[in-house]
């Protein structure tokens, strides 16, 4: 075991240098492409925001299922089956048919080809299931169907998410998904993320539909207006939408200098405006946002030339919101946050010399302690935790890892746990040289082989549960997971090849000279 | 020169075991009788760290400040330095009328002075049980890799006795923390998954003596043999837990509030997983009658 090759050396020497040379890529500048990289800085640590979002997709169920209602009702005209009740009731369709069509209910329903219950390929299900109580049929959207339509809502969501963040001028936004229907959003630097929090938390679905004066359900809708609290009856006939808008601004309007949003249409959006304006003048048209009527102003002339504007009782600060919102435009579904931690960045700055300062600390106290006891070999050990800490700062920084306090808290367990490697090594070898005095090479020998089973099998059990950790861990908590299995692999290096070729080289040096350990 | 330790650990496990069969109970019956104390990662809720600039201000007034906005069971506590204070209430979710900024606005009109929010967590009903279920299901998995591992390197007996040795680590650490109602979140989860890896790196030493001394010594009692291996590894045994501790105690007085609760689990379960593997691991394989033959007879079999 004492025996290295000239080959062995250099390999074992260079790979730590090589490794141990990425903790200067931490301080450089340069844009090279291995010095570029750097340990990223949790945001407990820099300060910033951490945002799960949840897609509500209890409005796209809904309209979902509408969507399903005229299709499905011919269908069962044309397959000739008679229906009784139809009805719509907590997201589902329900109603009865008789006792012979059962059968051809079910032939059609569950017809891959059908073009109303469609089967997603992706899940190998069906979008909607069906019930059948006596001989009433309830059908619902299926546990995949639930799962594909939030999804797709997530897939819309997250574009426009990253579109209303960065409009906002956040540096470095990190936007991911989260199982089927969740956003990951993490802001590192945001001091207050208030204002994103309530972006994010508007679906900005604009509509345009004009006020009448009829006043049954039938068509239309009732709304009061947000400024000045009159109630109006909208028609359900929409003009034109959010999506026919290519741009939107804050504006101040020329005549009594209150706060409005300039809009600009696209080509088809000018079209129907100019029409609808046009046929409608002296009639009111009600600016719908997000189900709530901002206000309904008269047309006064035919607009055609695709630019508009929305007045509405808002503060510039309101108006710069509902333009930027209208920009990026409308989400799917209303998005909740489930999770937030967000961190001021003076007590990242405080965290992080807490940190530092009792690494600091731990790390001479580990050394002083192990010079006090084992004077020479405590040396050794301590050369080879050195490198240990330089090779784990370094492999963190070759995977521009995160690091979080969790993290740093880690480094400093494998400061204190990876002596032990060498603790095993050097109780080895003492009981060895008991056995055989005078036979420094023997012993040695036989120490490091005899530790060496001992300090894996020690090392995997710590490892097991830093992965499983890693795996089921989130945030903060997971960052200690990643520097705590570095940290034992890098253990295990200096320890097996550091620390047991120095040895070497001093008791190849002293072969017949009684060393104590 | 050289010390040789010869301790005579094995009359001490009679005592030892009755006082561990003990606290494991206690630990077992505070856990489920008094409960643990779940922060807001495992209970839902929100939490607010606070720095006031003011010395007029006392604790009394931060809680008047955060009362009447009904934000369900308040509690409001000193955290660190002077002037920084930890507030926790059961508010889990926000509206449009009554969020995170609404609350802001309110308690530093109340104070009446400047108060930096240095920190806010918000955790909703649905993530926290999430959270609880993934943290269950890591320890379990982590306990059964473990099992699944000294299965696969050593017998039976020493996979029973080191699981035994772990459960005994992890319930008096929990029933420590339910004991001075010290608060459980995602990093105690940490610390316990680390715990049970430390606790069984501290077996792991002594079984693999015992079993080198097992064929060694082929005659000699399953006593002797592990007092003489306890007594072997005993140097290493103290001296790991004496630079694992001198480094947790510099993150625990160091290291910031933040870390405080982990860096205790971590020396308590330190502490526990010493003398567990000691005074745990091996009387099992006593009580299980390990000897050189029935080892060697398990490896026929394989």
């Amino acid at each position: 075991m004492l025996n290295f090759s000239k080959i062995k050396i250099i390999l074992i020497y260079f790979s730590f240098i090589v490794i141990s040379l990425f903790c200067y890529s931490n301080f450089s500048d340069s844009k090279n492409i291995f010095l570029k990289k750097k340990i990223n800085l949790g945001l407990d640590l820099q300060g910033g925001s951490y945002l799960l979002l949840e897609v509500d997709s209890t409005p796209l169920q809904n309209r979902q299922i509408q969507s399903k209602v005229i299709p499905l009702k011919k269908k069962l005209i044309e397959k000739k089956i008679t229906y009784t009740n139809f009805k719509i009731k907590n997201n589902k369709i329900i109603f009865d048919i008789s006792q012979d069509d059962k059968e051809k209910f079910d032939n059609f329903f569950t017809d891959k080809n059908n073009d109303i219950n469609t089967f997603l390929d992706k899940y190998r299900s069906f979008e909607l299931e069906y019930n059948l109580v006596n001989n009433q049929i309830i059908i619902g959207l299926s546990k995949n169907g639930i799962i594909n339509l939030n999804t797709s809502a997530v897939d819309q969501s997250i574009e426009i998410v990253r579109k209303r963040i960065d409009e906002t001028g956040t540096k470095e936004p990190s936007i991911i998904k989260r199982g089927s229907n969740r956003i990951l959003v993490e802001l590192p630097g945001v001091k207050d993320p208030e204002r994103i929090k309530e972006l994010l938390g508007k679906t900005a679905q604009l509509s345009f539909r004009l006020v009448t004066d009829n006043k049954t359900e039938f068509g239309n809708e009732f709304f009061t207006l947000t400024d000045t609290q009159e109630k109006i009856s909208v028609s359900k006939r929409i003009i034109l939408t959010g999506d026919n808008l290519i741009d939107a601004n804050p504006k101040y309007d020329n005549i009594n200098q209150e706060p409005i949003v300039a809009f600009t249409l696209n080509r088809l959006g000018s079209q129907r405006f100019g029409q609808a304006t046009s046929k409608n003048i002296g009639k009111r048209i009600a600016i719908i946002l997000d189900n709530e009527a901002i206000s309904a102003p008269v047309i006064r002339d035919s607009i055609t030339g695709g630019q508009g504007t929305i007045s509405g009782n808002f503060t510039f600060q309101t108006a710069t919101d509902l333009a930027l919102l209208l920009r990026s435009g409308a989400l799917p579904a209303p998005l909740s946050v489930v999770e937030e931690r967000t961190v001021g960045p003076d007590l990242g700055q405080d965290s992080i010399d807490a940190g530092v300062l009792s690494l600091l600390i731990g790390f001479i106290l580990v050394i002083v302690f192990m010079i006090i006891k084992y004077r020479f070999f405590g040396l050794i050990a301590n050369i080879s935790l050195i490198s240990n800490l330089l090779m784990l700062i370094g492999f963190l920084t070759l995977l521009e890892a995160t690091l979080t306090l969790p993290g740093i808290a880690g480094i400093i367990l494998t400061v204190g746990m990876a002596v032990d490697a060498n603790v095993l090594i050097f109780e080895r070898i003492k009981e060895e040289l008991n056995k055989n005095i005078g036979n420094n090479i023997q012993a040695f020998d036989l120490g490091f082989k005899r530790s060496v089973i001992t300090i894996l099998d020690a090392n995997i059990t710590t490892l097991i549960a830093s992965i499983i950790l890693f795996i089921f861990g989130s945030g903060p908590v997971k960052g200690f997971a990643v520097t705590l299995s570095i940290g034992l692999i890098t253990t295990l290096f200096s320890a097996y090849f550091i620390s047991r070729h120095l040895t070497s080289i001093i008791v190849l040096k002293n072969k017949e000279k009684k060393l104590l350990i | 020169m050289k010390k040789i330790y010869n301790f005579n650990f094995v009359s001490k496990f009679k005592i030892t075991n009755l006082a561990s069969i003990f606290l494991t109970l206690i630990s077992l019956i505070l856990i489920s009788f008094k409960g643990l104390n779940y922060g807001i990662d495992f209970k839902g809720g929100t939490l607010i760290e606070l720095r006031v600039e003011s010395d007029k201000i006392t604790i009394s007034d931060i809680r008047s400040a955060f009362s009447n906005m009904n934000l369900g069971d308040l509690n409001v506590k000193e955290f660190g330095k002077k002037g920084d204070y930890l507030i926790k209430f059961e508010k889990k979710e926000f509206n449009k009328n009554s969020n995170i900024k609404t609350i802001k606005e309110n308690v530093v009109s109340k104070l009446g002075v400047d108060a930096n929010f240095r920190r806010i967590e918000n955790v909703g009903p649905k993530v926290s049980a999430e959270l609880l279920n993934s943290g269950l299901l890591a320890i379990s998995l982590a306990l059964g890799a473990m099992l699944f591992y000294i299965w696969v390197r050593f017998e039976w007996q020493f996979s029973l006795g080191s699981i035994t040795a772990i459960f005994h680590d992890v319930l008096i650490t929990l029933g420590i923390f339910s004991l001075l109602s010290l608060e459980v979140n995602l990093s105690i989860v940490a610390a316990v998954l680390t715990i049970v890896g430390y606790s069984m790196n501290d077996t792991v030493v002594i079984y693999d003596r015992i079993r080198e001394n097992l064929s060694k010594y082929s005659s000699s009692s399953i006593e002797d043999i592990s007092n003489t291996s306890i007594n072997e590894t005993l140097s290493r045994t103290i001296i790991t837990s004496v630079t694992t501790l001198l480094a947790l105690g510099s993150i625990f007085v160091l290291g910031g509030e933040i870390l405080k609760g982990f860096s205790l689990a971590m020396i308590i379960g330190v502490l526990i997983g010493t003398y567990s593997s000691i005074f745990v691991a091996s009387p099992i394989l006593k009580y299980l009658k390990v000897s050189y033959k029935s080892i060697a007879k398990d490896e026929e079999k394989n």
